[in-house]
């Protein structure tokens, strides 16, 4: 059982200090809800704690000592990010608070100088609530109209009808990389090229496959990116918006304010250049330094060996959830996906499967996950969801099923 | 076990008391708890003195939600349209006899919330 990687991961373990605690005497956490928000490596909350005890200033306009640390830092974290994803400049790396900033950065800047009315946008019907509803806004200002990839009943993108949609020539194709519900890794360079060929944009929400897989924007071909820093071991309040260089050129500016202005008169303003121009006001400074951390980690390891460590995870969970009678998983089987197995149990409500687990210390998540049409789609309410990091380790995954066999017996 | 699942809490899970619905009803009301999906109506029949004379709840939802429901239908049988206003958010965790944090919370006062719009008048928001 015990392979190379499974060593080193047991190590990974030790760099993570919350991993040590018990929620209540004697029962240890069992952490299975990093699709919603990771766990953080003592190297992130250091880096973080570092800036704030001795170099904390505001970037960009001091030439003090601590105004040019600050501003290194961040802008070093910058250029990191940029190499973790290949990224062809850091001029096109934005920090925004979070993925669902990054996307309605675009929704907002490149949408409102772009669609108009009877123009077409594309979405799937696997989407987290932040990639539908900044769309379903642009839709109804400007009297365009959304068209909807469906998903297949194993849960993977249907694209048995993409052709007849981009035959409608939609402005842009909005499409997860991997379903925070399902895990569905959905196939991008193919929707890419279908789009391109078409003279649809591509935006990615990435806030999940960032995290978990090795990520080449090049390779994707895509024309927009969108992730979060805290669900890949870095801070909340830190999000990126990649863009290819030439758009962002040419996207009107998002927010208004300090540090996206070259000069400002009473009458007019002059835009800065990138990636600044969409950086209005004091960034999360820290946010970014810790994210930059994160990265470092990550890279530390290797996003291979964090994909195939959690391969490993969610085959072995998959295997042991079918094994519980009443148990049904939803999506794709584990070689198509990430580390995510939604899932419900018959009888009970995916909210007392939770609150049980809880009881002994396995955090899970439960509810619609911020995909209500997904959900809808498979006639649910809401179902329970482990979601697996490099972190976790499979006799966690044992006493998830040792969870759900006590969940049964309450329930019996 | 966890102390949330006490056996009359189940029990009114597993056997929800006045389930269905009444058509026709002096006060049909019904909501959801956007958070988890849980949804319950409550119908209700008055006799001549605007008592409860019978009420009947439908919906689905966690145990803690149908439970709450289950009982507060118990609850008010008898009562009149006012004495049912008077119940509070403290009345129903005594009724559950549990502690709860401030999720759960919703999900036990969302039979409350449907009750009380409905005998307030409060025009459904699906109709």
């Amino acid at each position: 059982m015990s392979r190379h990687s499974d060593h080193d991961f047991a190590k990974v373990r030790a760099d993570f200090p919350v991993l040590t605690r018990e929620v209540k005497p004697g029962v240890p956490l069992v952490y299975l809800d990093s699709a919603a928000t990771s766990q953080k490596p003592t190297a992130v909350i250091e880096a973080m704690n570092n800036y704030y005890r001795l170099s904390n200033a505001n970037i960009h306009r001091g030439v003090h000592t601590l105004a040019e640390e600050a501003t290194a830092l961040y802008e070093g974290a910058r250029a990191r990010i940029a190499q973790f994803i290949n990224a062809p400049s850091h001029r096109e790396i934005i920090y925004t608070r979070n993925t669902t900033e990054a996307i309605n950065l675009v929704a907002y800047s490149w949408g409102r100088a772009t669609i108009n009315a009877g123009d077409v946008i594309v979405i799937t019907e696997m989407e987290h609530h932040s990639n539908i509803v900044p769309w379903h806004m642009l839709v109804a200002e400007k009297g365009a109209r959304l068209a909807v990839i469906p998903v297949t009943d194993d849960g993977e993108l249907d694209l048995a009808d993409f052709d007849e949609i981009l035959r409608q020539s939609p402005k842009i194709v909005c499409v997860t990389h991997m379903s925070n519900v399902l895990g569905t890794i959905t196939p991008i360079p193919e929707i890419v090229a279908k789009s391109h060929a078409a003279g649809a944009l591509v935006l990615v929400d990435g806030a999940q496959s960032v995290p978990h897989l090795s990520v080449d924007v090049q390779a994707l071909g895509a024309d927009f990116l969108a992730f979060s820093a805290h669900k890949m071991c870095g801070p909340t309040g830190v999000g990126v918006l990649w863009g290819r260089e030439d758009l962002l050129e040419s996207m009107p500016p998002f927010l208004g304010g300090g540090d996206m202005i070259k000069r400002v008169t009473l009458t007019d303003f002059r835009v800065n250049e990138l990636p600044h121009k969409f950086e209005a006001g004091t960034p999360a400074i820290a946010e970014a330094i810790g994210l930059g951390a994160a990265v470092d980690y990550l890279s530390s390891i290797g996003m291979g060996a964090v994909s195939q460590h959690e391969r490993e995870i969610i085959g072995y969970a998959l295997e042991r959830l079918e094994e519980v009678p009443g148990v049904k998983v939803y999506g794709p089987r584990a070689e198509r996906k990430g580390g995510v197995a939604a899932f419900t149990l018959d009888g009970v409500h995916p909210h007392d499967v939770a609150q049980i687990l809880d009881s002994r210390g396995i955090a899970v998540r439960a509810g619609h996950h911020c995909a209500m049409p997904l959900h809808d789609r498979f006639g649910l309410a809401a179902t329970a969801r482990a979601s697996f990091y490099l972190y976790n380790t499979q006799s966690e995954v044992d006493r998830l099923i040792e969870g759900l066999y006590e969940v049964k017996k309450v329930f019996a | 076990m966890d102390d949330m699942y006490r056996e009359n809490i189940l029990d009114h899970y597993k056997n929800p008391r006045n389930f269905g619905k009444l058509e026709p009803a002096d006060i049909s009301y019904e909501d959801d708890n956007p958070l988890c999906g849980d949804r319950i109506r409550i119908d209700i029949r008055l006799d001549e003195n605007a008592r409860v004379k019978e009420v009947a709840f439908s919906g689905k939802g966690c145990a803690i939600s149908q439970a709450s429901a289950s009982m507060l239908t118990e609850e008010i049988l008898g009562k009149s349209l006012d004495e049912v206003k008077q119940i509070d958010k403290k009345h129903i965790l005594e009724m559950l006899g549990i502690e709860l944090g401030p999720t759960r919370l919703k999900c036990a006062l969302l039979a409350l919330k449907v009750l009380k719009a409905g005998a307030y008048g409060i025009k459904d928001a699906d109709n």
